[in-house]
């Protein structure tokens, strides 16, 4: 019942602040109301148990990733949005593009819902403490998808160092 | 009922209260140790000794005007020393104060909380507070506090990645994340992971100089060329909240030091027999008193060394303490495998 109550309340509290993240008239404000959306994120994860989930969601992306954006955003100033934006049909367009998709992503989770079975809790018993469970499976079930990522993020680093440097 | 609800929230009063009358005293510590490092007297016209010093700071904080600047972002600018203080303060909840104490019959750990991922939740909720730190500077509108933020920001990202490195250490040595947990290690290996992790503590000291805008890393307050850093506009309460946060955050790292570095609530040398009779002192008792220790080098490096140029700063992160700390990471897990644990 307080774990259902929790879970509602804070998924009210995260689209609502996700919305004012798109309707908010100033750049700054939309970002600290993505922060605000992270940490409800991050609520519903520990309603979910999944305590180290929420601990890396507050860090990567409250505390690592947005703080990047609030630098750009700083620094450009922000104050009217560029011609290509500007232009309303372009804009209605992209927007019907992107909803579709997101529309179909989310018809294919409730199919994959009903079709799927039930998962037990991974990694078996919960002797685990909820760390150990995330470092097993990623090194055992999702390996290879694991390993990809980090080589992707490899790549992506030494790329932002060799854009930066102006003589190499 | 009462486990769940009362317990902790008197356990929160309590850790709160405890920390702001610590915070206004170390105020008072660190004038007093500079002057006596300078051979002067220090604050002296308060009480005896400058003891009530403190109190008089406080008050006249409270009566001092708070002025917002007319070209402020007012909401931003309210909420910015708020949003450095909260993280600061939450942070507490994980840190074990002591064992557990027996009163009124019952058990109380002396930890508000014991998270699984209790050295994570601390790294996580200390990044937060630099967005206190940005839009402070930014919503104040003006260029002193803007350039000062964004010096302090930058800092803190760049050093964070270096004392996150030296937790995974710890973390390896301890093999726990719960900071009770690591704890526990220590008692079980019978040594402080201090002398296991002599590299890692070093740069976690560095780390945590550079995490706090303490001397000689505290470029973002640099008088001489900033005016008074990111809240140069803040004035009264406000002010004083920025100011709250940072010994706050002293104190913050100072406590994870003692628990990851100095066997936390344990007396030295926990495993031996000879010294069996240092568990008579309570163990709250051995917390506060590393956790003074490591408070008094910060002073004492304070009155000492002079302050970094901003360049120096970036070299010593980027190209010394992280590829010292990765290094030890890498050193750490050989050693443990080769040793089988």
């Amino acid at each position: 019942m307080g774990e259902q109550l929790a879970f509602y309340a804070l998924s009210a509290l995260i689209l609502g602040c996700a919305v004012i993240v798109i309707t908010a008239p100033s750049a700054v404000y939309a970002i600290l109301f993505l922060v605000l959306d992270f940490l409800f994120v991050a609520g519903l994860y520990v309603v979910l148990h999944a305590q180290f989930v929420a601990v890396i969601q507050v860090l990567v992306y409250a505390g690592g990733i947005v703080i990047l954006y609030l630098f750009v955003v700083m620094l450009v100033n922000l104050k009217r949005p560029p011609e290509a934006q500007r232009d309303r049909r372009r804009r209605s367009r992209l927007g019907v593009a992107l909803s579709a998709v997101v529309l179909v992503e989310f018809a294919a989770i409730a199919l994959y819902g009903y079709v799927a079975p039930e998962a037990g809790p991974a990694g078996g018993g919960l002797s685990f403490s909820n760390v150990e469970r995330v470092g097993w499976l990623l090194y055992t079930d999702y390996l290879v998808p694991f390993e990809l990522a980090s080589m992707l993020l490899l790549v992506a680093m030494i790329g932002a160092i060799v854009l930066a440097r102006r003589e190499l | 009922m009462i486990d769940l609800i009362v317990i902790p929230l008197l356990q929160i009063v309590f850790v709160l209260t405890g920390v702001l009358i610590v915070v206004m005293y170390l105020v008072l510590l660190e004038r007093k140790i500079q002057a006596w490092v300078q051979v002067r007297f220090g604050p002296m016209r308060v009480g005896p000794h400058g003891i009530l010093q403190p109190v008089a700071d406080v008050l006249k904080l409270f009566v001092k005007e708070d002025i917002t600047p007319v070209k402020a972002d007012k909401w931003i600018y309210t909420a910015a020393p708020i949003i450095v203080l909260v993280p600061a303060l939450i942070a507490f909840a994980v840190i074990p104060f002591g064992s557990s104490v027996s009163l009124f019959g019952k058990k109380i750990s002396l930890a508000i909380a014991d998270v699984n991922v209790g050295l994570l939740y601390i790294v996580a909720v200390a990044s937060l507070g630099v967005y206190g730190i940005i839009l402070g500077g930014w919503s104040s509108n003006s260029k002193y506090p803007l350039l000062a933020s964004l010096r302090a920001s930058a800092q803190l990202v760049s050093y964070e990645v270096a004392v996150t490195l030296t937790f995974v250490s710890v973390i390896l040595s301890a093999g726990t994340l719960s900071m009770v947990g690591i704890v526990n290690a220590q008692y079980n290996s019978g040594v402080w992971f201090l002398f296991v992790q002599p590299v890692a503590f070093v740069i976690y000291m560095i780390g945590g100089l550079a995490e706090t805008n303490r001397s000689p890393f505290d470029l973002p307050e640099a008088e001489s060329e900033l005016v008074g850093g990111f809240h140069t506009e803040y004035s009264g309460m406000r002010f004083a909240l920025f100011f709250l946060a940072e010994y706050t955050n002293m104190i913050i790292v100072s406590s994870v030091a003692t628990t990851l570095f100095f066997g936390g609530w344990l007396p030295p040398f926990p495993n031996l027999k000879a010294l069996a009779f240092l568990y008579y002192v309570p163990s709250w008792i051995w917390f506060t008193l590393k956790t003074f220790l490591i408070l008094y080098l910060f002073l004492w490096i304070r009155a000492t060394l002079p302050r970094y140029r901003y360049d120096q700063l970036m070299r010593v992160g980027w190209k010394v303490l992280i590829p010292l700390a990765l290094a030890n990471i890498v050193v750490t897990g050989v050693v443990k495998v080769l040793l089988g644990r």
